[in-house]
Formats: C-alpha cells, structure tokens, sequence
C-alpha cells in the first residue's frame, strides 16, 4: 500500500515484536511485557494478534483469519484485508493450507502440524485477573507461583454453584509452572493445546502481553480429582450443515424458525460437505 | 499572525474574545487536543483525523495514533526549559500580581456562555491602539522559581533520571514520575478531568493552587549526530500548568515544611487538561492511597482514550461461541440445583 511500510509496522517494531515472542517461547505461559503499538484497527478488536501476524509475516506465508470460528466475519475480513494490503500475502478458509492463522475465541477443528503458527488475540492476557484486580500482586502470584487464590475460587464456585463456573477462558497449567489464559476459547478447545504440534502465540494489544506455549508442551486444566474439567455437552445434537457430532457447535435458527445447531468452524463445516468421508 | 498582549480587567476581557474571534479557525482546539491524545505533535495531520472523524475526538486521536504506529522512532530532543517559552498567555492565581504582569491571551473564561446565533463579527480594526509584543520581555520569570527563592517548594521527591517511555516498555507498577507525567500528557481529556474532578470534589484530598499556567510556543531541540551541538528543529505550542498542591482551607505540606508541585505539560492549548494533569500528577504521587484517583494502577490503566474506546466498543463484536460456554454452565448448575445437591 502506498505510504505505508511492508506489513505495515516499521522494521524496529517489528524486530522488538520477534524478540519478545522469541523470550515467550522460551518460557512457555509467562505474559512477557511488550510496547504495544496502536493499530489502525480498534483495541479489542485484535490489535494484539494483528501485531504478532505482522511482524512474523512474509511473502511465502499464507493467512486464515477467524472470528468465532468463521472466516467470514466482518472483524477476520477487515483484519484480513489489512495485512493482504500491506503484504500481498496469500489468503486461505483451508486450515491445512495457511502457515499463520489468526484466531478469536476458537481453534480450527482440523488438525494442525509442526509448520503452523496459530495466533490468539486476548482481550485479559492475566487469568489471575477474576481473583486479583492488582497487576502487581498478580505478577508476584506467578513469580512465586502462588496459584491458592484461583484454587480457592474454584472450590467457592463448587460449594456456590455445585461445579466449576468457567466457560470459555478456562485458566490452564503450561508445563507445570505459569498458569495462563488461554483467551476466550471454549473449554471445547483447550484439550487440543495440550502436547499440540503446533505453536500458539497469544497477544493482547491493550494489554501489552505477549505469551506463547511452544509445540509439545504439558497444558492442564485446573481441576479436582472429584471435580473435573469439562469440555462443552450438546446433547448428542449434529451439525444441520454437515451432520457432524463431534465438531463445537452454536445454536441456531432455520428459515421456518425451528432450532437448529451448527459447526462454529465454518470452513471445516464446508469441507466435510464437499468431501465425503472427512 | 497578529498578536495582541493584553494588561488588566475589562479590556483584558474585550480583547480576549477578540483574540478568540482571530483564533477562531476550524477546529483548532479540538486540533490541539487530537495532537495530545494521539501523542503526535502534527497540525495538519490532526486537522485531517478531526475532518475524516466528523468531528469524533477520540476517534481522531485513534487515527492520528494508528499512524504514529509507522513512524520510526530516530531519536530524542533535549529537554525543554518553557522558561525561554514565547508565551501567549499565563495566569497564575496563587498570586494577584506576578513578576511580568499576568497575561490573559485568548480565553472563553470570562465571557458569557451564550449560543451566538448571529454569526460572529468580523474582527474589524476600530483604529484603537493595539499593543505590541515587543514592548514585553521575551521571557517570563517564573512564578515558581520567586517560590522556590523563597524556600518554599519542596525539591522533587525523585532523582533525575533517564525517562521511562511508556510507548517502548509498557507500565511496570510503581511508576517512576517521567513514566507517569507521559501517561497523563497523552491521556484522554475527559477521563482526566473526571478523575482529577474526583480528587478535587472529596475522594482524596489534593486541590491545587495554580502558581502558573502558560500558553506559549517552545522550540524543539536535537544533538546534531555529527557536531554535538544543539539545533532548533522547530517550535511547537504546549499549555503547561503548575499547581501548588497547598489544599484548600487545610494546608498540606510536604515533611520539610514545604509545598509539591504538581505538574502537567500538554500539546496546544489545552488547559483543562494541562491541570487535570498536574492534579493527577500530585494524587498518584501519594505515598499511601487512599482515593480511585491515588492508585496508581486505577488510573493510568483507565486514562488512554484509544485504549478504553476500542475495548468498550469491541462488545458489538460477535460473542456466540463464548456465550454458548456460558450457556452450558448456566444449564449445568440449574440441573445441579434441580437435582438437590
């Protein structure tokens, strides 16, 4: 785009960007401070992943962008036609084909590899936040790996509500030491980060953290050994598009007004209808 | 530009609303405050984001800080002493008369609040005699530097020290004062004000007396990468306010007997939020808080305009898939409750 730098942040931004993910990586659930920048999309609306797709992107790459699992949701295409204007970098719906995807709130259902990057915008990087408005106590909380608040959340919520009240943004253990956000994915998602293939950033732009958990690292759920996780129940409904039951589906209606339910992962949802047997 | 200095009561009056009338060009405060709250001291440019954003301020600063965005960052000014500022305005009210006389310049301060539905007069030229800036010194003493003379201001409670930029490290608590004095100077102006207002209103005990606030235009200094000598890379206009944190009825001193200051520096003119700033300035300064507007976290995570804006309009976005989590917690728990626990 004209006026503008190749993927638009300059190169010094850029580079600090790298770093920072480079020292997430290297410390996998930790929330490693970053100079966010402005971007000239809304904060919370993505700015934090917009920034993590920008600075690792280049010409051989080839981008998904997703909101509650669609590719086209207004957000994912803006955010889309950004980076598209100031790289020229291929775009993709297929989960197998894309090298960066960058997510709100799901994981693709597809399974991906060891060449994938999956970027999570955060809007609440701190998964202390709902025990602990202090930002200072919470970064002492995980230096000392004092987790007894959450813990003591957890079993209130058990005596309050007779089980475990997270929905989505269920806070999860990262190899045995940081306990970490992982953004607003449903509790469907998060069995798929443990000992995943991939690589997941997760960047929260008003926030200023960027966070990661490497490929093939232990990711636990906080759960007791009377009270466990549990991943979302639908009832033995199916996909009306694709008649899958084993995909996250969201409720909906048909033209006459009848409930129906569908697979949040629209691409997939597709791909299963055009190719039998998937 | 025609600049007219001004001495005492109903001509001060007269001749400030008609040096409104002169600066009355589009939008130049909104210019001003654009400027300020997208950190990018750039006229045209803030003219631009105020037209493309109808007249929506924040959504100007948003533009203006989203461009900023691509802009490298080559290097640093020198510190900027605004006692060489070229003033075009300054008040002060902890004192009547102040060395150099007090200076009204433009302001709406004193007139009446009526909606003109006449279009404005032209400013015409009556042939009265305009003073000229020439007969005033180009400097100004400050009115803190007569206090400080006298012993009566606190030194600075923190060390020089290299200043903390928030747009390259993001906010470690607690924050060193040069980290605070930049939030405050890009914060948004309105949230300033109510959290400022609160201090003063009764949650927290800091009510400045102004010493000085001054309109002027600085200039801009760099090292020259080669000479090291330092060159003039323009002037820009900044409003700075300093406030005497004395209280008001109880005095409030410092522990060796003597008062802070609190202090705040903005782009254009903005003077609104210049002292929003310098009440701010005093409250988070506060060893022990006890008010919203003394804790530093509450504050200057609540204060970026561009920040706040996008997180709160970021709710029309779709929510579904975490609604429906939320949906199968509240089935699963009235099933617990149905099934008697």
């Amino acid at each position: 785009m004209k006026g503008y730098s190749y993927a638009f942040l300059d190169e010094y931004t850029k580079r600090e960007i790298r770093r920072k993910i480079l020292k997430a990586v290297a410390i996998p659930g930790y929330q490693v401070p970053f100079a966010s920048r402005e971007m000239p999309i809304a904060k919370g609306w993505g700015t934090g992943g917009l920034q993590v797709t920008l600075s690792l992107i280049g010409d051989s790459d080839v981008l998904k962008v997703i909101d509650q699992g669609s590719d086209d949701s207004v957000n994912a295409i803006n955010i889309k036609r950004l980076v598209q204007r100031t790289t020229d970098v291929k775009l993709t719906k297929d989960t197998k084909e894309a090298t960066i995807i960058q997510t709100r709130h799901r994981i693709p259902e597809e399974d991906l590899n060891e060449d994938q990057i999956i970027v999570f915008q955060v809007p609440f990087p701190e998964p202390l936040r709902t025990v602990e408005p202090s930002e200072q106590l919470t970064r002492r909380m995980h230096a000392e790996k004092d987790y007894s608040k959450i813990w003591l959340y957890l079993y209130e919520n058990i005596v309050q509500y007779g089980d475990i009240t997270f929905g989505a943004r269920y806070p999860v253990m990262v190899n045995d030491r940081y306990l970490m956000d992982p953004s607003p994915i449903p509790r469907w998602d998060i069995p798929r980060l443990h000992n995943a293939a991939f690589l997941s950033l997760f960047c929260a732009g008003r926030e200023k953290r960027v966070y990661a958990i490497p490929p093939y690292t232990k990711v636990e759920p906080l759960e007791f050994e009377d009270y466990k996780f549990e991943v979302e129940n639908f009832d033995g409904k199916v996909c009306a598009m694709c008649g899958s039951d084993d995909t996250f589906l969201t409720k909906s209606v048909d033209e006459r007004g009848n409930e129906i339910w569908l697979c949040s992962d629209t691409s997939f949802c597709e791909k299963r209808r055009r190719e039998d047997g998937l | 530009m025609g600049y007219v200095a001004v001495k005492g009561g109903e001509d001060s009056i007269k001749n400030a609303k008609k040096l409104i009338e002169i600066f009355r060009r589009e939008n130049r405060l909104a210019v001003d405050q654009v400027m300020g709250e997208g950190s990018l001291y750039a006229p045209k440019l803030a003219e631009l984001a105020v037209k493309q954003a109808e007249g929506d301020l924040m959504e100007a600063s948003f533009l203006i800080r989203a461009y900023r965005s691509t802009l490298p960052r080559i290097g640093y000014s020198e510190p900027i002493d605004t006692r060489d500022m070229f003033v075009i305005r300054r008040i002060s009210s902890t004192f009547k008369d102040i060395p150099g006389g007090q200076i009204l310049g433009a302001t709406r301060d004193y007139t009446q609040r009526l909606l003109e539905f006449e279009p404005s007069e032209e400013v015409e030229d009556e042939g009265e005699e305009s003073s000229d800036a020439s007969e005033y010194p180009p400097k100004f003493e400050k009115v803190v530097d007569v206090m400080r003379k006298d012993g009566l201001i606190a030194d600075p409670s923190e060390k020089p020290e290299e200043p903390f930029d928030i747009t390259r490290d993001s906010l470690q608590f607690p924050l060193p004062r040069s980290a605070r004095l930049q939030a405050l100077a890009r914060g948004e102006s309105g949230a300033m004000l109510a959290l400022a207002y609160s201090s003063l209103r009764g949650y927290g005990s800091v009510h400045p007396t102004i010493a000085e606030l001054r309109v002027g235009y600085v200039k801009v200094k760099i090292k020259h990468p080669y000479t090291k000598k330092e060159v003039s890379i323009g002037e820009i206009l900044v409003t700075e306010c300093e406030g005497i944190l004395s209280g008001v009825g109880v005095t409030t001193l410092s522990e060796d007997v003597k008062f802070s200051i609190g202090y705040g520096l903005v782009f254009g003119q903005n003077e609104r939020k210049a002292i929003s700033m310098a009440i701010l300035d005093g409250t988070t300064n506060i060893k022990e808080p006890k008010a919203p507007s003394e804790d530093q976290e509450f504050v200057f995570y609540h204060i970026d305009g561009v920040d706040a804006m996008g997180f709160v309009e970021h709710l029309k976005l779709p929510h579904y898939v975490t609604f429906q989590s939320s949906l199968d917690r509240a089935k699963k728990a009235k099933e617990v409750k149905n099934e008697g626990l």
